[in-house]
């Protein structure tokens, strides 16, 4: 219980370093451009392949599952846009995003830590934290929305091709459900879930990564780590903010 | 001016540093040496800020580092340099970038001048030329060089070195040691350097502070630890037979 609360503090003591006025804004500007290049930009990639199938996927299990004539068709394309929006574009792109960039993040300044990088800035001055961890917690809250937003597209897309292309509905039917009782709010719902999941990586990772101690095998632990609470944390996360903001 | 008074610290209830006082002199190439495990590191990063101290106090020129926040730490600390162990580069900058970091974070230098002092300071550690390359494509000499330049980039008033030649061969060694001294004359920097090196000690050192089990045991002059007979410190320089024998040469020659 007691490594719990210190893990508490020690957190939330390199949370206000990292949020201390930053010596030089233009220094950052620099540092957040390269992290949207590396924490955005180059995960576009496996975000883009994993909503493709998974909205094709969602499709053909709802068709699949639909045997009653009693259902509407148009339920097909109702699902894959419920399921892309509330569940898998913000939640599950999250959890997979939380084991490529979180253990990057976590072995990159694990690696700086046991190699004197970080004790080198220390000794100039430099707030090490802020420099290190603040670019990546601002690129990430800034691009995971649009990440977000690019898979429910995706998935959605990838839907109606799957299901016109297979004969299972038709694209006015799908499109139909598409629309059907569509509320924007879950948009927002979602893209408020996104922001604190790119916080929730970013801040995790970085702290696993920032008192890493010893040597290789210890910035595999941390690394590992990194994934599992970044990944305990969202889903702990998803719940609470599904109970404050659906119900 | 260093001073260090009354240093003590622990780790996990392990002493690792009893009351430690001395003094480190501007211009001049302070040694702190002593066993693995004896404390100098940890001596070292205290005087840095990087452990914080059990009890004491250190001052910069009459500053009292120990009583200042950790905000507050930051002006003196842009007054240091220091060169690791390993070098700690950063290994996703090249050598240019290295060497301009503490400029870019802490100077309002224009690009052109940035690129000036780098320039300088490159050519000061002999390595015009290699601005493009990435600490992975330099040898282990040339990264510890590259650590110099970067610690002399905001041309500080105290360098510390850790080790500055382990893992170099003798050569190179040398090589490293003459530009830190040239480098502490030239600026009139306090230098402290941790070295087990005693070649480099004799040949370089102005000031040697030996630490034994956390204690400072010995301070003296190259002179006088030739001559030493404190039994710890003449253990240390002196280790073997050989080393034995070319000390009583060195006595005899001496007289």
């Amino acid at each position: 219980m007691s490594g719990l609360f210190s893990h508490i503090g020690r957190y939330s003591i390199l949370l206000g370093q990292v949020f201390t006025r930053p010596a030089k804004a233009s220094e950052y500007r620099r540092l957040i451009v390269d992290e949207l290049d590396k924490i955005g930009l180059q995960s576009l990639g496996i975000v883009a392949l994993l909503s493709f199938f998974m909205g094709a996927v969602v499709t053909i299990q709802t068709a699949a599952n639909i045997d009653s004539g009693w259902i509407p068709k148009w339920t097909i394309g109702f699902t894959t846009r419920q399921t892309m929006i509330l569940e898998f574009s913000s939640t599950i792109v999250c959890l997979i995003l939380s084991g490529k960039v979180g253990g990057n993040i976590s072995s990159e300044i694990g690696t700086m830590r046991i190699t004197e990088q970080i004790d080198a800035m220390d000794v100039m001055g430099v707030n090490s934290a802020s420099v290190l961890i603040l670019p990546k917690i601002i690129a990430a809250i800034f691009i995971f929305p649009f990440m977000v937003i690019g898979s429910m597209f995706l998935g959605i897309c990838a839907g109606a091709i799957v299901g016109t292309g297979q004969g299972v509905i038709s694209l006015t039917d799908y499109i139909y459900g598409l629309q059907y009782y569509f509320e924007p709010y879950q948009v927002s719902y979602t893209l408020i879930k996104t922001v604190v999941f790119a916080f929730i990586i970013t801040s995790i990772s970085s702290y696993h990564g920032y008192f890493t101690k010893g040597g290789a095998r210890e910035v595999g632990q941390s690394s590992t780590k990194a994934v599992v609470y970044s990944m305990v944390f969202i889903l702990l996360s998803n719940y609470i903010l599904t109970q404050l903001l659906l119900l | 001016m260093i001073e260090v008074k009354n240093i003590s610290k622990s780790f996990d209830g392990n002493t690792v540093l009893h009351d430690v006082t001395t003094e480190f002199l501007p211009g001049k190439v302070n040694f702190i040496i002593g066993r693995s495990g004896s404390g100098k590191s940890v001596l070292t990063k205290c005087i840095v800020g990087l452990n914080e101290v059990d009890k004491g106090e250190i001052f910069f020129d009459g500053r009292n580092f120990t009583s200042l926040n950790k905000w507050d730490r930051r002006s003196i600390r842009q007054e240091m340099g220091m060169l690791f162990q390993g070098a700690a580069l950063f290994d996703s900058m090249t050598v240019e970038e290295n060497v301009m970091y503490p400029l870019r974070m802490f100077s309002k230098m224009t690009k052109a001048e940035l690129q000036k002092r780098v320039d300088e300071c490159l050519e000061r550690v002999n390595l015009s030329g290699k601005n493009k390359l990435y600490p992975s494509e330099i040898s282990g000499g040339m990264q510890k060089r590259t650590g110099i330049a970067r610690a002399i980039a905001m041309n500080p008033k105290y360098l510390f070195c850790d080790e500055p030649n382990s893992g170099l061969d003798p050569q190179t060694a040398i090589v490293i040691d003459n530009l830190i001294k040239e480098i502490t004359v030239d600026y009139n920097i306090t230098t402290v350097v941790v070295s087990h090196d005693m070649a480099s000690v004799i040949e370089i050192g102005d000031l040697i502070n030996f630490i034994y089990q956390g204690n400072l045991w010995w301070r003296g002059n190259p002179a006088s630890i030739l001559n030493s007979d404190n039994k710890e410190v003449t253990e240390f320089v002196f280790p073997s037979a050989f080393m034995q024998e070319i000390r009583d040469a060195l006595r005899q020659g001496h007289k």
